[in-house]
């Protein structure tokens, strides 16, 4: 019954595998992983210290923007569409996912999407050079001319995640085996529901965001221009109640691969599983109504700054919840450090220290120094590279011996961990420093007393962004001539339905549902 | 050796991580401040900043106390029940008390912290009653400050140069810090600030006095700063606002208020002086000179320092349409600016006599030759005013 995979080329253009669509999701990843990366080591290298060395001020903000839309569009949102398409079939008991052609479509039109973006930095007047959060009217009346290229690279970015997240939901809701309930299913299950209906809710809102940009450019409207009615800041709340979501779109995924990762390794069942469930819901609800946090410098009346400010604090309680039941889970386990788990333990450590800033940002009145310095970059830094990337990482290594059959070099992927360790903190650290002191994100060059910490912040930078190198190297000598192995179940203490089926995972699995207990 | 850089960079080439160390090698930037020890916020010199200062070290000591517990539960677990100590796994995966404690307690913190918080915020939010009232507007990328009722106004930008900048010149102690002329505002007064944006949003930020507020352009928000010690103050532009975002710091210099008053007078005659220069008739040697010291302040950003304007982005006036043909066309351009475009309304910026000299360099230099080559103030003052 089962055939195997087309040989060539048309394997992949015309992939309907859930399997072969997510390993092309996680290679492009791994690519705008190491483009937005080098794009980091531009801006570290000209921040090296004071004074313009290598680049203009205009090239800096076209750094620093594309940086921040290629790792969050271009890398981590799809790193965890990879592996939704990889696992949740797997996980769930289903045969693939349930609708193939539009997962397709959805990862082969990222490669335009992304192309249409990369492509303005060659064109006259540069790529966009206005943040990744693009504010109007910078974004708009001061905008390089290529910004409509930018507008038409978002509005594919986004058709793909809507198109991503449709079939998310449609498989989870339609293709479990009989008897797994909805509160039988996998966390990392329960956490891509839940993100992909946030996708759905809040990219149309970029979209249109974008397309507001557009008329504004274009056809002589002002929805973000006071002279002609608008209202700049109006772009801001738009932007942010997609913005907000956006971020735990980031992270959500992370929690589930978390809640997969450390029962594995610490041998004991995930504590307080419904109480997990409720938290990332509940997570994904109030990221709906805290939006204007971003904004607390932006004149709103002190009633609003108020009212944002509680519901911003409300969020520590269910994310509390979350980090209480790791370490519960790993509280009287027999725990061993294998890398997946090393980077999961490092997960659970650091994003918890961009837990606790992330609740300083939230008092209103102590945010008006942290406001848009240092402080922010360092806290986000927190949670989307020790948070989304690592949780992505311990992923990677803790399913590529059921995805390829080969295990990873042990050795060489504890380096890994222990190079990325240190220099994440390297770099990161200091940043919370550096904006405490003074100093505002997105400058090109800065005063004097800045100069310390920011060359040390460097430093770290070069090591996290050479240790990447590493675990690329890593990936392909397991794919190529890693140990094979054959057990189904990998790891000693692995639960789920995963590693019932053969290593390496055949083409097709679950062609009839398995049995759930 | 910058524009090469900039291709090595876009082309991806190159072993990016050394290249600063290269330059390290060629010009070893001047001494700076010890800087090691700047880890944390400004206690700064208002009720607000001191207010907020307390609040931020609250959160942090809960935070960091919270940390203990969590961290050290975490950092006991992970070593004493690790399977290479022959710890056994237990079994247990639920247990309603305990969740519903780790639920209730960190709520009722949060409860606590919220009520410092939200006396602090309205504390920052009451604007009333202020004995001086400045309005700030944020240029591309430079601050206008204007006392409003007291007839003085002024541009404030950026006095470090170019070469300091790009290392050809020492970086000084104030590299980036120091500007053309400073906010002056008199000790223990209460002053609002009034901000608002002439081209983008820019955010006026000055750690020591707790004040970040954004200026946006159509809207004018408030905030205000009383200031206990007289002293100089820095600060910078917190809201990316373009190219030159890292390069319009701020400068408050707190004054005690007979002081400030003997500043403000000198200001306001200061003013008639300069109305009344703006009748006289001057020598195009004379513009000439004043107007290549204006185009390199306010011009040359954009324009180039030779005229040649930035291909695509900027466009260049050496062999311009518009400097080389009617003055009309060109003041009008100047003076109120073109709307859509970064090219701003310089009318509200500069005076009529370094408008006049603006022009009339860019109408002479660097080849340029047009018929009507000679702008005096009055020409300008006829455009400012509609005549």
């Amino acid at each position: 019954m089962a055939h195997g995979p087309a040989k060539g080329i048309g394997r992949w253009l015309r992939a309907t595998n859930h399997k072969d669509i997510g390993t092309m999701y996680l290679w492009f990843s791994f690519a705008m992983f190491l483009l937005g990366g080098a794009f980091a080591m531009v801006i570290r290298a000209e921040l090296f210290e004071p004074g313009m060395q290598i680049i203009k001020p205009e090239f800096f903000n076209q750094m620093t923007t594309m940086h921040g839309l290629i790792m969050v569009f271009g890398a981590i949102m799809p790193v965890f569409v990879g592996l939704a398409n990889w696992m949740i079939p797997m996980m769930i008991g289903a045969p693939d996912m349930a609708l193939p052609r539009l997962n397709n479509l959805s990862f082969w039109i990222l490669p335009f999407g992304f192309s249409l973006l990369a492509a303005t930095l060659f064109m006259p007047g540069g790529g966009p050079n206005f943040g990744w959060t693009f504010y109007a009217p910078l974004s708009t009346t001061y905008a390089p001319p290529t910004v409509n290229f930018f507008i038409f690279g978002i509005h594919i970015i986004g058709a793909s995640s809507i198109m991503g997240s449709i079939n998310i939901i449609a498989t989870i809701l339609n293709l479990r085996a009989p008897g797994m309930t909805l509160m039988k299913m996998p966390m990392f299950a329960w956490t891509w529901l839940i993100t992909a209906f946030l996708l759905i809710a809040v990219m149309p809102v970029l979209a249109g965001a974008v397309t507001m940009m557009l008329m504004d450019i274009n056809f002589g409207t002002s929805f973000f221009n006071a002279a002609g009615g608008g209202d700049p800041v109006l772009f801001q709340h738009v932007f942010w109640f997609f913005g907000h979501p956006e971020v735990y779109i980031i992270i959500i995924p992370a929690f589930g691969v978390m809640s997969a990762i450390i029962p594995t390794f610490s041998r004991k069942p995930l504590f307080g599983y419904s109480s997990m469930v409720y938290a990332t819901a509940a997570i994904a609800f109030l990221s709906f109504i805290v939006w204007a946090h971003h904004m607390f410098t932006v004149g709103m009346p002190l009633a609003g700054e108020l009212y944002f400010m509680y519901a911003t604090m409300l969020i520590a309680v269910p994310t509390g919840v979350k980090v209480f039941n790791w370490i519960t889970t790993m509280f009287r386990g027999a725990i061993t450090y294998e890398t997946p788990m090393l980077f999961a333990v490092a997960f659970v450590i650091l994003f918890t220290i961009g837990g606790f800033t992330g609740l300083m940002l939230a008092i209103a009145p102590a945010d008006i120094q942290y406001q848009d310095s240092y402080f922010v970059v360092a806290h986000f830094h927190y949670v989307m590279v020790a948070g989304a990337l690592f949780s992505s990482t311990a992923a990677v290594y803790y399913w590529i011996p059921k995805w390829t059959g080969r295990m990873y070099n042990e050795t060489m992927g504890k380096v890994h961990f222990w190079v990325s360790f240190v220099a994440f903190n390297v770099t990161f650290f200091p940043q919370h420093f550096l904006g405490l002191a003074g100093m505002p994100r997105r400058y090109a060059d800065y005063s004097l007393q800045f100069a310390d910490w920011n060359m040390v912040s460097s430093i770290g930078a070069f090591a996290y962004g050479a240790s990447q190198l590493l675990f690329l190297y890593n990936v392909i000598a397991t794919i190529v001539a890693g140990r094979k192995i054959s057990d189904p179940k990998v790891w000693e203490g692995a639960e789920g339905l995963e590693w019932t089926v053969p290593t390496p995972a055949p083409h097709h699995t679950f062609s009839t549902p398995p049995a759930i207990k | 050796m910058v524009s090469k850089a900039k291709q090595l960079v876009r082309g991806g080439i190159g072993a990016l991580a050394l290249l600063p160390w290269l330059h390290a090698a060629a010009a070893e930037p001047a001494a700076r401040p010890e800087s090691w020890n700047l880890l944390n916020m400004p206690k700064g010199v208002t009720s607000v900043s001191q207010n907020v200062y307390d609040i931020h070290m609250v959160v942090i000591w809960i935070c960091v106390w919270i940390g203990v517990a969590v961290f050290g539960v975490m950092f006991y677990s992970m070593f004493a029940h690790r399977k290479s100590r022959g710890h056994k796994p237990a079994n247990f995966h639920e247990s309603t008390k305990v969740e519903l404690a780790w639920t209730i307690i960190p709520a009722l913190i949060l409860i606590v912290m919220a009520f410092p918080a939200t006396t602090s915020l309205k504390h920052l939010y009451d604007t009333s009653e202020a004995d001086l009232d400045v309005k700030i507007t944020g240029y591309q990328w430079k601050w206008k400050y204007d006392y409003l009722g007291k007839d003085v106004s002024f541009i404030s930008e950026l006095a470090t140069s170019q070469a300091s900048i790009y290392g050809s010149a020492p970086k000084t102690e104030f590299y980036l810090e120091e500007v053309t002329e400073p906010l002056v505002i008199p000790v223990g007064k209460k002053v609002r600030l009034l901000m608002t944006g002439a081209d983008v949003i820019h955010s006026w930020w000055v750690p020591e006095l707790a004040v970040k507020r954004d200026a946006i352009p159509g809207f004018v928000n408030e905030t205000w700063a009383r200031v206990d010690k007289p002293g100089i103050y820095r600060g910078r532009c917190a809201e990316l606002c373009g190219k030159d975002h890292a390069f319009m710091p701020i400068v408050v210099n707190a004054v005690p208020e007979e002081e400030f008053n003997a500043w403000l007078a000198k200001k306001q005659s200061e003013t008639v002086a300069l109305r009344a220069l703006t009748e006289k008739t001057f020598t195009q040697d004379e513009l000439m000179a004043k107007g290549e010291a204006v185009y390199g302040r306010t011009c040359a950003g954009c324009h180039g320092a030779a005229g040649e304007g930035v291909p695509g982005v900027f466009p260049a006036i050496k062999g311009s349409k518009i400097a080389l043909g009617p003055v009309a066309d060109h003041l009008a351009i100047v003076v109120n600016g073109k709307s859509g475009t970064a090219m701003q309304a310089f009318g509200a910026q500069l005076s009529e006599v370094d408008l006049a000299a603006a022009i009339t360099y860019q109408r002479n230099a660097w080849g340029n030759k047009s018929v009507d080559n000679i702008v005096q103030p009055v020409d300008v003052f006829k455009v400012k005013n509609g005549q």
